[in-house]
């Protein structure tokens, strides 16, 4: 997968890092200050519930030296609500971001392609009214991109566009980890860095 | 027959419960987590507790500071010489503003602090009340973790998880708020159940065997092994592991400030200070060395100078309990993640026994050098006036290294860091990471209320002091025997050395007056004494050291007497300077 996003801009490549929290009020500052201090921009940021109850998945993306996002992913894991955090590259994980365009219908239903457009985009008509229209697509950040140049000659009155949601290929979830937590004495999967974890428990770098 | 039938139901029935306060449980809460001291500061929103607390004057002792940023150095003082929990009170509003510069510097040096604020009613939160401050936001970078209580039936649990999380790992501050309506509120209290598992709380890594056996590796086969020692030690409360561990290998060991006393001054394989403006042998021999062994350090930058030109040459073991030390800044080749009060004893069984005369020796002759241009005249000038040098080093006579000596932030802190002796663990108190002028009085408070069987001695310098002087009202009130020593050069002293150095001698708003000290303190009916002539010098710390209760020392001292060595700003350590 070839993007543009991917390619190294001063060392700095794009990373989705996967945090799972408590579900704690203020947790979400403690987790963005760790970002502000370093005058880091976060360019996209979810909150959603995780596969287990009270457990809250939030996904990160910044542009940022894989070494800088180690000591951020470190200094997150190391608050106390935090459970566990990865970071991955983009062609570790499968994500998508939904957005919606509000077109005046008129124009729409005239003048564009409409279906071609559907088709092409994978997008689809959430509401149609009289006055206006509002689709729906989802996908990477070029491609709902794509739309907004497509429409805007149709007179593009509003687009929003969610965050990145995420899943790491090959994550098996975090049910297992979780009992490793609840117990008192954890064995080392929960303990460890992966960072360190993957290098034949070497540390070098 | 009726008490067996009861007895043998109780594991059914609900738990006893008695109804009480929010404040009330807070305060029973203190007491189960072996509090007895409590330094803080009433205000309207934190009234409710205050009320609680006058009829538990008999178990908790309060001390009523003068401002609550005293509070909080306060109680650092204490938790870093008893090495318990510091327990600090404050209101609301500014109030709790006033915590934030003690927070900050707690959580930098790794202090274990409970801090309570009162907070206005939840009903009122948002809305702009009366003394009302977004506390938990304000203090979120500046706290390991901070809660807001709202219900007075959180509080028992919330306090526990407080301390479990202030004390364990890698230790620091946390801050309570709780609205008054919390505070006033009569609940269903059930005891107090300490915690000791939080799910996604991980106070310390395992320790792995295989990083262990990599060290110990290294270790043996270096010819120039040297190690760097910090607070993590002492925090750890491993100074017994850390001395064999030394001892068998037989290495040459570096303290940073807050390491200090974690082995005595003068064991000889204490090598001495590190840092900018640490000892000459330490921080060139940092860049010759072939294992570096950082046991509890962090490798702030002013220990390490300029990064891309530290320890190159060297293989780094990082021995530290907090994983986001490792590689922050200085790369570990073997991390040795754990309490060192854990690895230390398994490294120590693994290495050899083992001496290493000429690498000392190299030291040594660093030592001589340093000695030659730097400590000689800094500590037996002769003539001319008294340096700050030979005033420490003639405390060093009297208290022999058996003080506690708290010091302020500046160049009277780094002299004494120098040259002070430290005999015993939990005796250096500063101000090390935030560097925070204001610390050395307030601190020292708290220092003697955490160890009131030994002397405390605060060395201050004249700018540091006007900072928190207002403490001198709490040492008067509480009665507590704290000896105070202002070392006087009439500027703010280091950033005067530093134009001096680096700005061509412009001394921009470092010119400070000071009022009349000794009247200052006779105010506050605490003795005290000014001399400014060398053939005065042991007999005034003589009486300040004799004199029963507290004693302030004012000692005139050169005006532009510069701090060396020194590791200039953005230099290698051993591009260090000795003049």
């Amino acid at each position: 997968m070839s993007n543009s996003n991917e390619t190294e801009l001063n060392g700095k490549l794009e990373f989705t890092i996967t945090v799972y929290t408590e579900n704690q009020i203020g947790i979400l500052n403690r987790i963005a200050i760790i970002f502000s201090r370093r005058k880091i921009n976060i360019e996209s940021l979810n909150t959603s519930p995780s596969e287990i109850e009270h457990i809250h998945r939030f996904n990160i993306v910044i542009h940022e030296t894989e070494e800088v996002v180690r000591k951020l992913c470190r200094q997150i894991e190391k608050q106390v609500e935090v459970l566990k955090v990865y970071y991955n590259v983009n062609e570790d994980i499968i994500w998508q971001e939904l957005a919606l365009y509000k077109v005046p219908t008129d124009i729409v239903a005239e003048r564009a392609p409409v279906e071609r457009l559907l088709r092409e985009f994978g997008a689809r008509a959430v509401v149609i009214r009289k006055d206006y229209t509002v689709f729906e697509a989802t996908g990477h950040r070029e491609e709902t991109d794509k739309l907004i140049e497509v429409l805007q000659p149709f007179g593009l009155i509003e687009f929003v566009r969610s965050a990145r949601v995420a899943i790491i290929k090959d994550s098996e979830g975090f049910n297992s980890k979780l009992r490793e937590f609840e117990r008192k004495d954890p064995g080392q999967e929960v303990i460890e860095n992966e960072f360190l974890d993957k290098e034949k428990n070497v540390f070098t770098m | 027959m009726e008490t067996a039938q009861e007895e043998s139901t109780t594991l059914t029935e609900p738990k006893k419960t008695v109804h009480v306060s929010g404040s009330v449980a807070l305060l029973e809460g203190l007491i189960a987590e072996g509090t007895d001291t409590i330094f803080g500061y009433p205000g309207g929103a934190i009234m409710p507790i205050y009320d609680a607390l006058y009829d538990y004057k008999d178990k908790l002792k309060h001390i009523l500071v003068r401002h609550e940023q005293g509070g909080t150095h306060a109680g650092q003082g204490y938790a870093r010489t008893s090495g318990k929990v510091g327990v600090v009170f404050g209101t609301s509003g500014p109030g709790a503003t006033n915590l934030v510069t003690g927070l900050a510097d707690a959580q930098i040096d790794s202090t274990p602090m409970v801090c309570i604020t009162g907070q206005v009613f939840a009903h009122l939160l948002g809305t702009d009340a009366f003394q009302e401050t977004d506390v938990i936001n304000i203090t979120t970078p500046v706290t390991k973790w901070n809660y807001q209580i709202t219900d007075a039936n959180e509080i028992p649990s919330v306090l526990a998880k407080a301390f479990y999380i202030a004390r364990s790992g890698r230790p620091g501050p946390v801050l309570i708020d709780i609205t008054k309506n919390a505070q006033l509120q009569m609940f269903d209290y059930e005891g107090y159940t300490p915690c000791e598992h939080i799910r996604s709380y991980r106070p310390k890594p395992l320790i792995r065997k295989e990083y262990i056996e990599q060290a110990a590796a290294l270790i043996n086969s270096a010819k120039k092994p040297f190690v760097l020692f910090g607070q993590g030690v002492s925090l750890g409360n491993a100074e017994q592991e850390f001395k064999a561990f030394v001892e068998k290998s037989g290495i040459p060991s570096a303290w940073t400030i807050l390491g200090a006393g974690a082995i005595p001054t003068d064991h000889p394989l204490n090598v001495g200070m590190l840092g900018m403006h640490g000892n000459y042998g330490p921080n060139v021999q940092t860049n010759s060395c072939d294992v570096l062994i950082a046991i509890g350090m962090r490798f702030d930058d002013r220990v390490t100078g300029r990064l891309d030109k530290y320890a190159k040459q060297a293989k780094v073991i990082h021995l530290d309990i907090d994983p986001a030390e490792i590689d922050k800044n200085v790369k570990a080749d073997v991390p040795v993640w754990g309490d060192c009060k854990e690895t230390l004893p398994l490294l120590t069984a693994l290495v050899e026994e083992k001496t290493h005369p000429e690498w000392l020796a190299e030291f040594r002759a660093y030592d001589k050098t340093e000695r030659e241009v730097v400590i000689q005249p800094e500590l037996h000038p002769g003539t001319g006036e008294l340096t700050m040098g030979e005033v420490i080093n003639q405390l060093n006579e009297l208290t022999k290294g058996e003080a506690v000596v708290v010091t302020d932030v500046g160049q009277h802190q780094m002299v004494t860091c120098r040259y002070a002796k430290f005999n015993h663990t939990r005796s250096n108190i500063t101000s090390g990471g935030l560097g925070t002028m204001g610390f050395g009085l307030p601190a020292a408070i708290g220092a003697k209320f955490g160890a009131p069987d030994r002397t405390v001695v605060a060395v201050i310098g004249d700018g540091g002091f006007q900072m928190t002087l207002q403490e001198l009202g709490t040492i008067m009130q509480s009665g507590i025997d704290v000896k105070i020593m202002i070392l006087n050069n009439r500027f703010l002293g280091m950033v005067r050395q530093w134009q001096q150095l680096f700005h061509e001698k412009r001394y921009s708003f470092v010119d400070i007056t000071s009022p009349d000290f000794v009247k200052l303190a006779d105010s506050y009916y605490i003795a005290g004494k000014k001399i400014s002539e060398r053939e005065e010098l042991v007999g005034a710390l003589e009486e300040m050291l004799n004199h029963k209760g507290s004693y302030l020392l004012e000692v005139m001292v050169a005006q532009e007497h510069n701090v060396f060595p020194m590791v200039p700003q953005g230099m290698s350590v051993s591009e260090i300077r000795l003049k």
